[in-house]
């Protein structure tokens, strides 16, 4: 026995070092951490559990029978994250640049299998050349295995991808199936075909930075749901996204204690919405004056900010925000931001996650590059995404609530549970001069008579009483309540039982 | 005495105002232009008139606007304040013929001191000490340079109908003085269509000191002391304070009779000031006289014990001034700091919008803040950009200083830029502390423009030690949430290492005995110190007060992804608190480079770009015209700060501009 103990210690020693020592170097020298310190600033300290530290590949072409390093590239376990229960995998680019074998993957399907099994979120780091060349297919397998994983676990558990290194071709499917995508600034990448194969096919010359870097990713194409400056607060910052997450679908969100009063009045939001009808103002102020501590956790803060979406707390229990922001494109929704904020309210209906929607949006965004685009399906994810939901959905309309986008944006027609308005509110089919324009064609030249009418229908629906006569809206309430009103309606929809009839799946406007 | 009056102004000196008359038990009517509507002194008032339009000639000018309002209204009497109609005599004059009483001195005192060539002439036949100079217009430059021989250099030349430094010019030789009348003339027509301008001797490194006069319609008058307020950026008032560091009591005597000789001289009434420069050997000279309540009046009050306010209205109401001379006593010291809307960092550009978060400090004895401003409200661009005035009262300067430097501490403003910073910096500067300041200083201190940098913590250990508990406090609570499993809950520890400025301190944190305490330990062995931090702060909460080994402490604090910024005495600094052992790894991996925008040049205000005025391949100088951007109606030209050719437009025309988002790039040199 002393001799498999001795022999034991050995291998762990050899695990722990991963690549080596001069690999491990690099690795730091180009800013990242490697597998392990990674696992170690993710978790709380000292509760990882690794599993599989003796698997080897079993390749044995191309001279790879005597390259073996135990653990094959990938460290992976469970441990908790302030006390809850984590499944983590964590490749490790010290190891055959983190390439993906056959019995590397078969180790992360392990412990998604598990994580299904036990109800608890999988939080991938991902730092890999890509596919294990030498193995051929059986890696490509192994891709496969880890894909049906993920869509399985889908809406079953939170999956959380963290892109720490290259990620590239058909490792980009699994992050891309997971819930969110974070990925760390000038060290990180993903792209389906690499700057080499863009410059053959296209003749389009980009650095892989300009082509899958953070920025690239969190600013323009929406994959990457946040960028940050390096491994030690992308890692930080997962950890806060999880404090908001429930384990699994089949568990309520946690609460955590918050000294903020849920009476909290804000005096200063009575006058946030200007007087003039286009002059934008910040919705963020709204949000950040209404969660529990003025926290919240944004996803997406760079890409499609015509809508604001993310985590905050409420009285305690997490909620998810998504608000209209006047500040850009006048809080229009067009086809970036349906998307954007349909993904959103899915990733909540799912996990038990009540939905506050504060409303200001003029419509639609017209214009041929939307239509071509296709707004009108994209724009119908959100809708349906909204109307799908079960979860407590609360909406305050703070200013412009017209046409089709009144309808989409949680409205009481879509099953909203509590929706509430402003006395700026205006519910109509369109903003006033639109309107009378429209019914009173004959008059257009008329720019007085126009006016006049303009500010006759201003009168008549601009507010939020034709809504209030309908049961649109269950009340008026000021800005400053804004607060309280949604605390006190989270506390009576705590226990809404509602369900979808059966069905296989439905058919979201993809 | 009155039973209703009208105050003729906004912001801050409205609220004042207001103040006085309501303990005196008069009804205030408060008047205001279509910007003004949710402002505090509408708010604050009795009664409130709408005037006009938001520009002031439409509303806080109109003064046909204003009489109706009084005349609707019943107002017995006018509060100018100051700005605006404060010393416009026709104004006066019109209200006094509509039967109404003028808060202020008599319409003749305010043409005569209005009128910078009049009112020295009238001074020195007051026996007041002039500055040498030719008290006449000066015909064309030619006459300038032989008057300013005459005088002998350095010499300035001023415009008549001038202030706030528009049309004046510093010379120090002929051809200077020549090009400086021919500047300084066209400058004075186009502000004050009043192209007459005046030479006078020029006071190397000069104090700006004022004396306070009172006088009533009974024949006294006296003066409450001096006011110095040589702390000024580009002839702004920044800083003022009475008494004066600089003074004696024969020079405070001596400056104060010849401020009453002068006041007699002309028949004031009311509350006026005689502005003084003082010269090193404390030779003092008549600048001009202020026919109104001035910004920084509250220092007076402070050392005086006296409402000014009070005193203008009794005056009005002709009674007697209710104190002679000899019952003025001076007590302890008095500082005034002026809170801007204006970015100390961008060159002290102008700043407006929404007052997103506004947290005046505590006030109370030693403590006064003068604000127009609220939490909600906007600062607009048609109107004076100071947000408040913060005042202290101490027994010494140092206190003074002291309450100053807190009060600043405390003081959160969000949503526009502001000069807090700046003026925590200056007040905390040596040379504040020594007293020996002039209107020099500030540009001396800070040639370049006001930067972060130029600002060094002296005692970063509180700094850090604040961080470390508010570190603390939020683990904590993390380690408070719900689903833990049993028996594997979250242990938060002890050891902590603080990251700022690239630097590791490691602290230890421990929970002391009462649940607001954290005793901290900030380094080991010889550098340890030790820091017990009591504190209310909840998470969320922009200041963190509390009582750091028994000091009181005030810092601000915003919580940024990972990152603390913590605020105090003028410095920001951004400070990480990791696990001992991600701060480990941390110092494994290179230190990120911050990019160099140097070749950049970024937008200096959010706006719409509405062109560019330099192409790719341009060569420019500094100074040069580069881009247009447009930003609350006002069209903003974007200067070149360093010379170079231009390599790229980054943006493009059309684009609505973020704060700092880039415009263009210059070519690597």
């Amino acid at each position: 026995m002393q001799e498999i103990v001795r022999q034991l210690a050995e291998k762990r020693a050899a695990a722990e070092l991963g690549g080596g020592v001069k690999r491990i170097e690099a690795q730091h020298a180009k800013g990242k951490l490697t597998a392990r310190e990674r696992i170690e600033l993710l978790l709380d300290p000292g509760s990882f559990e690794e599993w599989d530290m003796f698997v080897e590949h079993r390749c044995s072409d191309f001279g790879m029978k005597e390259q073996t390093i135990p653990g094959d590239g990938v460290v992976t376990g469970h441990g908790t994250i302030n006390g809850r229960a984590m499944f983590v995998f964590s490749q490790d680019f010290t190891v055959f640049g983190g390439s993906l074998s056959e019995a590397h993957a078969e180790k992360i399907c392990k412990i998604m299998d598990h994580a299904v099994k036990v109800g608890a979120p999988v939080i991938g780091l991902n730092d890999s050349g890509g596919a294990r060349i030498q193995e051929g297919v059986a890696s490509l397998g192994g891709y496969a295995d880890v894909f049906q994983r993920n869509v399985l676990a889908s809406g079953v558990v939170p999956q959380i991808s963290l892109i720490m290194g290259p990620c590239a071709g058909g490792a980009v499917s699994s992050p891309a199936m997971t819930d969110f995508i974070f990925m760390v600034k000038d060290s990180s990448y993903m792209f389906v075909t690499g700057p080499e194969v863009v410059k053959t096919v296209t003749h389009e010359e980009v650095t892989a930075e300009e082509l899958g870097g953070a920025t690239s990713h969190s600013t323009r194409s929406g994959v990457a749901d946040r960028a940050f400056e390096d491994d030690v607060e992308a890692l930080g910052m997962v950890r806060r996204l999880m404090n908001y997450l429930p384990l699994s679908n089949q568990q309520k969100p946690p609460f955590r204690p918050t000294p903020d009063s849920s009476d909290r009045e804000e005096p200063s939001l009575d006058t946030l919405v200007p007087d003039e009808p286009t002059k934008p103002y910040d919705i963020k102020e709204l949000i950040l004056k209404t969660v529990d501590d003025t926290d919240f956790f944004e996803i997406q803060p760079e890409n499609a900010k015509n809508i604001v979406v993310g985590f905050a707390r409420m009285a305690g229990h997490p909620v998810g925000i998504v608000a209209n922001q006047p500040l850009v494109l006048a809080g229009c929704l067009d086809i970036k931001s349906s998307i954007k904020a349909g993904r959103f309210v899915r990733f909540c209906d799912a996990f038990n996650i009540p939905i506050i929607t504060f409303v200001d949006v003029p419509g639609f965004m017209p214009g041929t590059a939307q239509e071509y685009g296709g707004i009108i399906k994209h724009g119908a994810k959100l809708l349906y995404a909204f109307a799908e939901a079960t979860v407590p959905k609360i909406t305050v309309i703070t200013r412009k609530a017209y046409g089709g986008a009144y309808d989409v944006m949680s409205s009481k027609h879509l099953r909203g549970d509590v929706n509430l308005a402003w006395p700026t509110a205006e519910i109509a089919v369109m903003g006033p001069q639109g309107a009378v324009e429209i019914i009173f064609r004959k008059d257009r030249g008329n720019a007085e008579r126009i006016a006049e009418l303009t500010e006759e229908y201003r009168a008549k629906f601009a507010n939020p009483f034709i809504a209030g006569h309908r049961g649109y809206i269950d009340d008026v309430i000021m800005p400053r309540e804004t607060r309280r009103r949604i605390c006190r309606s989270l506390a009576m929809l705590r226990n809404k039982q509602l369900e979808n009839p059966w069905r296989k799946h439905g058919n979201i406007p993809l | 005495m009155f039973s209703r009056i009208l105050i003729a102004n906004r912001g801050e000196i409205a609220c004042r105002v207001i103040r006085t008359a309501r303990r005196m038990g008069i009804e205030t009517v408060a008047v205001y232009s279509d910007a003004d509507r949710d402002a505090l002194h509408v708010q604050l008032a009795d009664h409130a008139v709408r005037l006009g339009p938001p520009p002031a000639s439409e509303s806080y000018l109109a003064a046909d606007h204003i009489l109706q309002a009084c005349h609707d209204t019943g107002a017995q009497a006018v509060h100018p304040g100051y700005g605006f109609l404060s010393e416009n005599a026709a104004f006066a004059q019109r209200v006094i013929d509509a039967g109404i009483a003028f808060i202020g001195p008599r319409p003749h005192a305010i043409t005569q001191m209005g009128d910078k060539i009049t009112s020295k002439r009238l001074a020195a036949e007051a026996g007041v000490n002039t500055v040498p100079g030719f008290d006449g217009a000066v015909e064309h430059a030619d006459h300038a340079v032989e008057i300013a021989r005459e005088i002998g250099y350095p010499v300035m030349l001023k415009a008549s109908a001038g202030g706030g430094g528009k049309g004046m010019r510093i010379a120090r030789d002929d051809a200077a003085c020549r090009e400086g009348f021919t500047r300084a003339a066209s400058e004075a027509r186009n502000s004050f269509g009043d192209e007459r301008i005046f030479v006078e001797k020029f006071i190397e490194r000069p104090r700006h000191i004022e004396i306070q006069v009172l006088a009533d319609a009974h024949g006294n008058a006296i003066y409450l002391g001096e006011r110095e307020c040589s702390l000024q950026r580009r002839h702004q008032k920044v800083i003022e304070e009475a008494p004066s560091p600089f003074l004696d009591a024969a020079t405070r005597k001596a400056m104060g009779e010849q401020a009453v000789a002068l006041a007699r001289a002309v028949e004031y009434q009311s509350a006026g000031t005689v502005e003084f420069i003082v010269d090193a050997d404390r030779n003092f000279y008549f600048l001009e006289m202020n026919t109104r309540l001035q910004v920084e009046h509250p220092v007076t009050e402070y050392v005086t014990g006296l409402d000014l306010v009070e005193l203008m209205i009794r005056v009005a109401a002709g009674d007697p001034l209710p104190v002679t001379q000899g019952q003025v006593k001076l007590g302890g010291w008095s500082i005034e700091a002026r809170v801007y809307a204006e970015d100390p960092l961008r060159g002290f550009l102008p700043s407006i919008g929404r007052l997103v978060r506004y947290v005046p400090p505590t006030t109370g004895p030693h403590v006064r803040v003068d604000s127009g401003a609220y939490e909600g409200g906007e600062v607009s661009m048609h109107y004076d950009p100071m947000i408040a005035k913060v005042i202290t009262h101490g027994g010494s300067r140092l206190e003074a200083i002291t309450h100053m430097r807190r009060a600043l501490n405390e003081f959160y403003v969000r949503g526009v830029a502001n000069n807090l910073g700046f003026l925590s910096a200056l007040v905390g500067h040596p040379l504040f502390e020594s007293g020996d300041i002039s209107t020099d200083t500030i540009g001396q201190l800070y040639p370049e423009g006001f930067r972060a940098d130029d600002v060094v913590h002296d005692e970063p250990g509180l700094l850090i030690a604040v961080a470390a508990t508010i570190h603390r406090r939020y683990m904590d609570r993390a380690a408070r949430i719900s689903d833990q499993i049993p028996g594997y809950e979250r242990r938060v520890g002890d050891e902590w290492v603080v990251v700022m400025d690239h630097q590791q301190h490691p602290v230890t944190v421990k929970l002391g005995a009462s649940p607001t305490v954290c005793e901290v330990q900030v380094g080991h062995g010889a550098e340890e110190r030790r820091y017990e931090v009591n504190s209310l702060w909840q998470f969320g909460q922009p200041l963190f007060r509390g009582v750091i080994n028994g000091r009181d402490l005030c810092v601000q604090v915003e919580r940024r992804n990972m990152i603390y910024r913590l605020q105090h005495w003028g410095a920001t600094l951004d400070v990480r608190v990791l696990s001992a052992r991600a701060a480990e790894l941390l110092a494994t991996m290179p230190i990120k480079e911050a990019p160099d925008t140097s070749g950049t040049v970024l937008a200096p205000m959010p706006g719409l770009l509405l062109e560019f005025r330099v192409q790719p391949g341009d060569e420019v100088a500094v100074g040069s015209d580069l881009a247009v951007i447009e930003a609350m109606k006002m069209q903003n030209v974007v200067h070149a700060v360093r010379r170079g050719v231009v390599a790229k437009l980054i943006a493009k025309r059309g684009d609505t501009l973020a704060v700092d988002q880039p415009l263009l790039e210059y070519e690597a040199t």
